[in-house]
């Protein structure tokens, strides 16, 4: 038997807790100085300390430090006077040093909130999520299964393992319990990672690329019979790495441990692992007991103790909150809710409005960007911002639209070049030879020509049946190369046969 | 009196990851009820109000700045590995968590 | 020519008398001769040092301005990293490891052109008084081959007695440089914490370990000392504050009107009685050279002990979860279908020696949850109240002395299966490590009953130890007065030995 998403809010409520790590965009490493470039040879991003030889030791990023301040006070937490490093003892061939550095009972952020706006059913409602704190940790190497059937754990011959991204900063976000969030669960969670997401972009602090695994999130998830007390058990979803496996696997994790309650069965509490194609969740190796990671504090680091002054320097600097900013956008541009979210999921907010900021048409901006511009990045299967084509750009076009130098089907033209790497507009427009036909001597002959290989028709128009223009402008622009203005050639076409011009 | 039983001994030796034979974890047990006896005496003196010191300096806000500096070369990265393939270190297959 | 002191073969390099290169040969010779017996040494880089050596003896040629040491050797301790050079920490587990890196020390010495003769015995991973710890096997006392060189550092202690080496490089967690220094008639200094950079020194216990230097006279470790001392970026813990002027110090080896203080709680009871006859007769030769002799009180001192077998263990515990079998190192039972883990667990069973394991057990069980208040944060409350005992003491005293250990050297195997007797030879060396303070021990003479050296120890503030050496060169002066000659020079002959 198996229950529908109905049945399980019906009769549970679900808690939650997220907890986000995020990859910081440094430079350098957290406790080294070796690059944290994405893609390199293996190894190649290695050192005494991020290896741990025996005998290195480690030294604290201060722009890694700035950054989870910044995040802190981004997420309205409070930021500790004095906060420590502690060593996460636990044996892993990924981690060098098989203690992890973190932060245990003296977090540098601690007591904030974020407010995720969703839609319900009694229309647009805000769920506050506490934050319980906001630590600073560092990220382990990457191994490589060898021998098994799958390129999986489970079967692997032996391991390989790539230290590059070992001692690259992480910054973990940790909620409180959410209770009260109902049957929005999933969506409330997704909300929250999405806004996490713009929030953390917005600082600049890190490239927050879930499919990179630069942002990820760890989902909790318990139920209880509504009305009750006491919390469930929860388990524990690992690694899920897109905003709709967040709430996928939310949803799913609801579903799994309502079936076992309604079975009066118990559920575990363990760590899962989300699985894309199915949408559901595996149970990870069950531990026999609690893992005792014998936390103490780093005896080879000294205590975080920021000053009021680097904080409030840092607060004043803060940028907007990206939903107030995108609020006040909205407003700005008048654009109806639903292009806004398109506009949004397409992720291409910043780009129109860095467009609009060039002096474009916040409508066109955003035409071109949501119409044109996205669909030779599905046809390319590439995300916008990797295309060679630029905010900068686009207002050039669209300024030459507005000045009459290019119609819109030349313009098309011009982006397609860009896009291809001819260079800027100037260029693709000058190398391809784009020009608009504003000469009408010349569209005169054309029309005339075009009136004479279509007598039948150009009568129709003559008799005032105007939809009959469409296939003599057609020829027209045909014999013309595109280039002319179809506005100007309809009014051309128009006055040559008699008939007024609008 | 603390002591620590044999199966402490091997629990504790299972999180240091350290192999050991029936006879050393009888033996260490033994030496435990000693030592522990000994080193408890800090507890004597260790009221709720003294202050843990866990650095002898009281040194703060040590930093570095966010600079790439050279890496090893994968040849010395990798000079002391056991095992290595495809510039990559080799390992034992690893049981445990995906 | 290996009998004079570093400061007088720095003088005769420098004169053109000798060059570095006959130097360095004369040692190498020594250690050849004497080496088989003491088993100082782990390895001797005879090609490298002589290079070194050349090298330095080229730049003389040339007129390059030197560093006061450079050409005069050095030994070593092998829990330092010099690229290239193995570095086993007397472990099995790091047997034919080369690091790809040079220690800052390491680094600071080759900016000098110190020649390193190679890299000297210790107890595993600094674990231990005695060097009988060593997988290699035990370094013996050149006063008594039958007797241990103290330790950890024994290797380093026992190559400036046996004039293999006129300077050496200690670590010192609990006493490592000071207690193998007492029980060999040699000069070890554990700066304040901070001092000397930590980046290379293979970590035993992070908040406790300090790298100092080993010699033969108070001024040759003042040099030393000079020359390893300073800021370090590398090192988060490192002080960043200008050198003591340790060598001055040591040069006008004053102690008009300064207050020596001694520990009441570490003399009496438990301490033999020739190390206390050393100890008073110390006493009035400094308050004959205008000292002013009180006595001070810390009664917290008896906890020391304790709290540093707990702190060190929980440290090590973590340290030394590194070796691992993964990336460097010994790997034991990589057989087909083993796992990374058994092999972890088959590696360290059989890489780390028992006094290693005992400490690793001991730390883990001292940090794990239900436990870690009752020791490892009782242990840390104990260290606030043993700093708190050093401040109120150097009210009174500019510095604190004492005996360095309660005893001079046992024999070898003696106290094998007692770690608690062994724990107790720290006792009067282990509150430095606590506070994070300066000390040195110094050759105070012989104990009448067994004819072997004893040290005297001297404990100065933090960032103060200019102090110690003011102190250590004014006793040194008023003793080699009163004996005529070095204390070195009634050891005995070793067989070979020139």
């Amino acid at each position: 038997m198996s229950l529908t998403y109905d049945d399980v809010i019906a009769k549970y409520e679900p808690v939650l807790g997220l907890e986000v790590h995020v990859e910081l965009n440094t430079k350098s490493k957290m406790f080294c100085g070796c690059s944290t470039i994405f893609g390199a040879e293996p190894n190649t991003q290695t050192c005494p300390v991020c290896l741990a030889l025996p005998g290195a030791l480690p030294t604290v990023n201060e722009k890694a430090i700035e950054s989870t301040i910044k995040i802190g006070l981004a997420l309205n937490c409070s930021i500790a006077p004095f906060s420590r490093f502690a060593r996460k003892n636990y044996f892993y061939p990924d981690m060098p040093k098989n203690f992890q550095i973190s932060q245990y009972d003296e977090p540098i952020c601690v007591n904030g909130f974020v407010d995720v706006e969703i839609e319900t059913d009694e229309g647009p409602k805000v769920f506050r999520i506490e934050v319980e704190r906001v630590h600073m940790e560092e990220d382990t190497g990457k191994s490589l299964h060898v021998g098994g059937a799958t390129g999986r754990i489970h079967g692997a011959e032996y391991s390989l393992l790539d230290y590059n991204r070992a001692g690259i900063p992480l910054v973990e976000i940790v909620t409180k319990i959410v209770p009260g969030t109902g049957k929005y669960a999933p969506e409330v969670a997704r909300a929250y990672v999405a806004e996490l997401r713009d929030i953390l972009r917005s600082l600049g602090v890190s490239d927050v690329k879930m499919e990179q695994g630069s942002l990820r999130c760890d989902a909790n998830v318990s139920l209880r019979l509504i009305g009750a007390e006491t919390l469930g058990t929860r388990s524990e979803t690992k690694n899920v790495n897109s905003l709709r496996s967040v709430e996928r696997a939310i949803r799913g994790e609801m579903i799994r441990h309502a079936e076992l309650l309604n079975k009066g069965e118990r559920v575990v509490q363990e760590t899962r692992h989300f699985q894309e194609d199915t949408g559901l969740t595996r149970s990870g190796r069950s531990k026999e007991q609690a893992e005792d990671y014998r936390y103490f504090p780093e005896p080879d680091l000294v205590p975080v103790a920021p000053d009021a002054a680097w904080i409030e320097e840092l607060r004043a600097a803060l940028p907007e909150r990206p939903s107030i900013h995108r609020k006040r956008l909205q407003e700005q541009w008048s654009v109806p809710d639903k292009e806004m979210a398109a506009m949004i999921n397409a992720d291409v907010l910043d780009v129109v409005e860095a467009t609009v900021a060039l002096g474009a048409d916040p409508a066109k901006a955003r035409s071109w960007w949501l119409g044109e511009i996205s669909r030779i990045a599905n046809e390319k299967d590439m995300a916008i911002k990797d295309l060679a084509i630029a905010a900068t750009d686009v207002a050039e076009i669209v300024a030459l639209v507005n000045a009459g130098e290019l119609t819109d089907k030349l313009a098309r033209q011009v982006v397609e070049g860009v896009i291809a790497g001819e260079g800027k507009p100037a260029a693709v427009i000058a190398a391809r030879g784009i020009k608009v036909v504003n000469d009408d001597l010349a569209l005169m002959a054309a029309i005339e020509s075009a009136c004479a290989a279509q007598p039948e028709t150009a009568q129709k128009v003559r008799d005032g049946h105007l939809p009959a223009a469409g296939a003599l402008i057609g020829a027209i622009m045909k014999e013309t190369k595109g280039q002319a203005d179809a506005a100007r050639v309809r009014e051309l076409l128009l006055g040559h046969l008699g008939q007024a011009t609008n | 009196m603390t002591s620590l039983s044999r199966d402490d001994v091997a629990k504790l030796a299972g999180l240091a990851r350290i192999e050991m034979s029936d006879a050393e974890l009888v033996a260490l047990s033994n030496e435990f009820t000693v030592i522990l006896d000994a080193v408890a005496r800090v507890q004597e003196v260790a009221g709720e109000d003294v202050p843990a010191t866990s650095h002898p300096l009281p040194l703060r806000n040590v930093f570095r700045p966010d600079e790439v500096i050279a890496s090893l070369s994968p040849t010395d990265a990798l000079s002391g590995a056991p095992a290595q393939e495809e510039q990559r270190f080799r390992v034992p297959q690893i049981l445990g968590e995906e | 020519m290996i009998r004079n002191s570093a400061f007088d073969m720095a003088g005769k390099l420098a004169s053109g008398e000798i060059t570095s290169v006959q130097l360095t040969q004369a040692h190498l010779d020594q250690i050849t001769a004497v080496d088989k017996d003491v088993h100082a040494f782990l390895h001797v880089d005879t090609q490298g040092a002589l290079a070194q050596a050349a090298a330095v003896d080229a730049k003389r040629k040339s007129g390059e301005k030197l560093a006061p040491l450079a050409g005069v050797p050095l030994a070593l301790k092998d829990v330092m990293t010099q690229k290239g050079i193995p570095t086993t920490c007397g472990s099995k587990i790091l047997e034919g490891w080369r690091p790809p890196y040079d220690s800052t020390v390491v680094a600071h010495l080759k900016k000098n052109d110190i020649v390193i003769l190679g890299k000297t015995n210790m107890d595993e991973f600094a674990m231990g008084s005695s060097t009988e710890n060593s997988a290699y096997g035990p370094t013996h006392n050149p006063w008594d081959l039958t007797r241990i060189p103290g330790g950890s550092g024994g290797g380093s202690a026992a190559s400036l007695a046996a004039f293999e080496a006129p300077l050496a490089i200690g670590t010192d967690t609990g006493g490592s440089i000071r207690q193998p220094a007492a029980v060999t008639g040699t000069v070890g200094v554990k700066p304040t914490y901070g001092g000397v950079s930590r980046y290379g020194l293979v970590a035993f216990s992070s908040s406790l370990d300090q790298a100092g230097p080993c010699a033969r006279t108070v001024l040759d470790a003042a040099l030393l000392h000079e020359a390893i001392a300073g800021h370090d970026p590398k090192d988060s813990t490192s002080i960043n504050a200008p050198v003591p002027a340790v060598v001055a110090a040591a040069k006008a080896g004053n102690v008009k009107g300064m207050r020596i203080g001694v520990v009441k709680e570490l003399n009496g009871d438990g301490y033999q009685k020739g190390v206390r006859t050393r100890f008073e007769e110390s006493l009035e030769l400094l308050a004959a050279a205008g000292a002013e002799i009180v006595e001070v009180s810390a009664p917290n001192f008896e906890y020391a002990l304790a709290a540093y077998y707990l702190i060190a263990p929980s440290e090590c515990s973590s340290n030394l979860a590194r070796f691992d079998a993964m990336r460097y190192g010994l790997r034991v039972g990589d057989t087909d279908g083993a796992s990374a883990e058994s092999v972890m667990n088959l590696t360290r069973e059989v890489g780390f020696g028992r006094e290693v394991k005992r400490r690793i057990i001991l730390g883990t069980y001292a940090l794990s949850s239900g436990y870690y208040d009752a020791y490892y944060g009782s242990a840390q409350k104990v260290r606030t109240l043993i700093t708190q005992d050093f401040n109120k003491a150097f009210e009174k005293a500019d510095v604190l002395v004492s005996p360095t250990c309660p005893t001079t050297a046992f024999k070898i195997g003696e106290k094998a299966n007692d770690p608690l007797a062994m724990y107790l030879n720290d006792i009067a060396t282990i509150p430095v490590n606590m506070a994070g303070i300066g000390g040195m021990s110094l050759p105070s003479g012989l104990a009448e009953e067994d004819g072997l050296p004893v040290g005297f120890q001297i404990m100065s503030p933090v960032m103060k130890d200019d102090r110690m050496y003011s102190v250590g060169a004014a006793l040194e002066a008023a003793l080699l007065s009163k004996w005529g000659a070095p204390l070195l020079s009634n050891i005995p002959a070793l067989a070979g030995s020139k």
